[in-house]
């Protein structure tokens, strides 16, 4: 026998190309089905993967558009608890800290739009509608939980103590971004405050967010993650492969959709036929909720609720709340376009989050005034403002800091690249905007 | 405990073996690079399609499921998008995922979470996100298995800043190069070759050490040789060895670079090499438009080594066609050991002795 069947692992194994003839034909497959499905009984009645009963009735199943899924409601639209026994009874102090925060995210949005349409920062997205989706949902979780996030959710980093100064930097890219000016505005992230960095490619986040719980499940039992998405990201592959994973990897993840109803100029009518995305969660065999995106503490409750399911049964949860997006979908888009302003009035005045939860707190807990409202409004437009100009004044970063974090060590070639960089702006200082950055 | 008294022996038996003797399978070599890797870190984990039960689909992680469990071998469903986002989003929660490609063809599906998710994380977020993912699988032209499942991914990764990208020849580049991937906190883009997987290598004694480690971004060079430099990576270093020995028949003497890394790329090797021979021929799989032989031609090209050419680079690569199926085709559609001798030859302007070299 010749050497070449000499090896230290396992038996020689003769090469056999012909095992798996492309990704699609046959394969010989002798292992046993895993006895995660129902088993075949003998009279084979049963299919791997599910149970059924045989039915001799040729009907097909009607998505139910007339049933459509319910909204869970906490809070009416003049802030009244509709029914008592869902009350969070939440103290004062968190409901004033959860309005403070949403009138807060409001007047930065306000001055950071205006920002950019007078040039100072290149781009901005604004979150007026959906605020009852951030606070209710950030509240209900601890700090611990990992947030992957698309990038209409300020208020959830908001809550956790992103502070005005922080939320500036970014947008501006100056030397207290602690990306070093490398992503654009609003794609935040926060290593201490465990929110992942926004990625401009929608849903991505999701499987992102499934592998995550998966590892968390792993190496830090009692922490889960949520993933925030919209109702057009929910239409991409990686959203259906997200689901699918978590579902079957057992992973805890709370999957919270903000159906706002418009996708830039696509109304949630084009980018759908079934019952939204609530219809979607039984599909994959997750729990699902739908609740009113506008009622924070109707959020809230069914945030809290997943989280422990989440956690205590090893599963993801789906909550779709359905809101408004009531600015444009950023500084890009011109929303008058594609919709009118009758409907725009509606959400603005009639339904809006912060309104209900303003007429909760000052009428049904009686925590609140009007007097308190103006003063916060000005103390608010003052801090932002003041954010605002130190941000804008502040240095940006190094030159240098171009060629870092490609890798988690700087390579031989940038290495040169930054040297020679640095030899030919210094000997040529005068052509070149130094005074505005940081020192070489 | 019997196990352990039979590796012992195993061993003892081994050490007095000539160390010529150890041959170990190219399939095997990725086994156990992926088995330490898994003993030696628990955050290791592997998964992909077939993996688990089925022991990979082309049997590479054989025996891993059964020894480590669901936990740390999975099979996902079939969503090339879904897992490697899952990889890298378990990444990115402090896991040490393996990602598993059937075939990187099937990474195209996937490629929007390589790059956007796992290569530029690191920068776009300033150094906050580290995304330690190794990304594996065969890559390049099988045998019988046309244009969708053939394609060579090499300057597709190799083009992205914030990737690794690697390409190994033989066991020990296997076993060093994984490895080395694997523990590397940057995303690393493996790629095998199935035609390699059933080919044993003799292997030295370091190279079956646990540790043992290749560099990332280091070339080696296979043969030395004064006459002509070929460089190449994968496969065709094989076919460049082979036709470096007929051309030893004829008095050729070629430098054989197996270039290892695609990226980063060690060009200084190649400076080194051509600098001494004055001739570069660069080989590979892939397609000739925008392939690793263009970019080695231009980095030569950029450098000092250009002074020292007495004739304009070769690039010897795959046929510009989707891979066609009927054998006669596809044998034409891929560079063979005569296209490099005729190569070597028509660089140094010496006559071939019949059409086919």
């Amino acid at each position: 026998m010749s050497m070449r069947h000499f090896i230290k692992f396992g038996k020689p194994y003769l090469h056999t190309r012909s095992l798996l003839r492309g990704k699609y034909g046959l394969q010989t497959c002798t292992h046993v089905a895993k006895s995660t499905g129902v088993q075949p009984t003998s009279d084979g009645n049963n299919f791997i993967g599910i149970p059924h009963n045989c039915v001799t009735k040729l009907e097909f199943l009607e998505p139910k558009m007339e049933n459509t899924i319910p909204v869970y409601q906490v809070l009416d639209s003049d802030g009244k608890i509709i029914d008592e026994t869902q009350d969070p009874k939440l103290s004062d102090e968190i409901l004033l800290k959860m309005y403070k925060d949403m009138k807060m995210l409001n007047i930065m949005d306000g001055i950071m739009y205006s920002a950019q349409r007078q040039g100072r920062i290149s781009f901005y997205m604004t979150n007026y509608g959906e605020e009852a989706t951030h606070i209710g949902s950030a509240a209900a979780l601890e700090m611990r939980d990992l947030v992957f996030a698309q990038y209409r959710e300020a208020g959830v980093l908001m809550w956790r103590g992103f502070r005005l100064d922080q939320f500036m930097d970014q947008c501006y890219a100056n030397i207290n971004d602690p990306a070093s000016g490398k992503q654009m505005p609003v794609h935040y992230g926060s290593k201490d405050l465990n929110f992942v960095t926004i990625s401009s490619p929608l849903a991505t986040q999701m499987p992102q967010a499934a592998g995550a719980a998966y590892a968390l499940k792993r190496t830090n039992p009692g922490t889960c993650v949520i993933c925030y998405f919209g109702e057009g990201a929910a239409s991409e592959g990686d959203a259906h492969a997200a689901f699918n994973f978590a579902a079957t990897l057992d992973a805890p993840c709370i999957f919270f959709c903000r159906n706002n109803g418009y996708a830039i100029s696509t109304p949630a009518h084009e980018q759908y036929r079934g019952d939204g995305i609530a219809s979607r969660g039984s599909g994959y065999g997750m729990l699902t909720i739908r609740v009113d995106g506008n009622d924070t503490l109707a959020v809230y409750n069914a945030t809290r609720k997943a989280r422990q399911i989440a956690l205590e049964e090893s599963r993801p949860v789906l909550i779709e709340a359905m809101t408004y997006r009531v600015g444009d979908h950023s500084t890009s888009d011109d929303s008058s376009t594609y919709r009118t302003t009758g409907e725009l009035e509606y959400w603005t005045k009639t339904n809006n989050p912060v309104t209900r939860f303003e007429r909760y707190i000052t009428n049904q807990r009686n925590c609140w005034s009007a007097e308190e409202d103006e003063k916060l409004s000005k103390d608010c437009s003052k801090q932002v403002i003041e954010a605002f100009t130190a941000a804008e004044k502040r240095l940006k970063p190094s030159p240098s800091l171009v060629f870092t974090d490609v890798y988690d060590e700087l390579p031989v070639n940038l290495k040169e690249q930054q040297k020679q960089m640095r030899e030919h702006v210094s000997a040529h200082s005068q052509h070149y905007p130094l005074k505005r950055h940081e020192p070489l | 405990k019997y196990n352990n008294v039979l590796k012992y022996l195993f061993h003892v038996y081994i050490t007095y073996l000539p160390s010529y003797m150890l041959q170990m399978y190219v399939r095997d070599a990725l086994n156990s690079a992926m088995d330490e890797e898994m003993n030696r870190d628990n955050t290791v984990f592997l998964m992909g399609e077939e993996v688990a039960q089925y022991d990979g689909a082309y049997k590479v992680s054989r025996g891993l499921w059964r020894k480590y469990g669901d936990q740390r071998v999975i099979d996902t469903p079939i969503t090339e998008s879904g897992f490697a986002g899952m990889a890298v989003g378990a990444a990115m929660a402090g896991l040490k995922p393996i990602c598993e490609f059937m075939t990187f063809n099937f990474s195209m599906q996937a490629i929007d979470h390589v790059i956007n998710s796992a290569a530029k994380s690191h920068y776009m977020s300033g150094g906050m996100v580290t995304v330690p993912v190794v990304f594996r699988g065969p890559n390049g032209a099988a045998a019988g298995v046309a244009a969708q499942h053939s394609q060579c991914f090499a300057a597709w990764y190799g083009h992205c800043p914030g990737l690794k990208v690697v390409s190994p020849f033989n066991s020990e580049d296997c076993r060093g190069l994984l490895k080395a991937a694997i523990r590397d906190t940057n995303p690393v883009v493996v790629l095998e070759n199935e035609l390699m997987y059933g080919t044993a290598f003799p292997v030295s004694d370091e190279a079956m050490s646990e540790d043992f480690l290749i560099e990332i971004g280091k070339a080696k060079v296979e043969r030395v040789g004064k006459h002509v430099t070929l460089v190449s990576h994968s496969r065709p270093v094989g076919q460049c060895l082979e036709a470096a020995e007929q051309l030893a028949s004829e008095g050729i003497d070629c430098e054989v670079i197996n270039l290892r890394s695609i990226r980063p790329l060690d060009i200084e090797t190649v400076q080194q090499s051509v600098m001494k021979t004055n001739h570069l021929i660069s080989v590979e799989g892939g397609w000739p438009m925008f392939g690793i032989g263009s970019e080695v031609c231009a980095q030569i090209m950029e450098g000092p080594a250009f002074d020292y050419l007495d004739a304009p680079a070769i690039r010897v690569t795959g046929a510009d066609i989707p891979m066609p199926y009927a054998q006669v085709l596809e044998d034409g559609a891929l560079p063979g050991v005569k296209d490099i001798v005729l190569s070597v030859k028509k660089t140094l302007h010496i006559q071939p002795m019949t059409d086919t070299a």
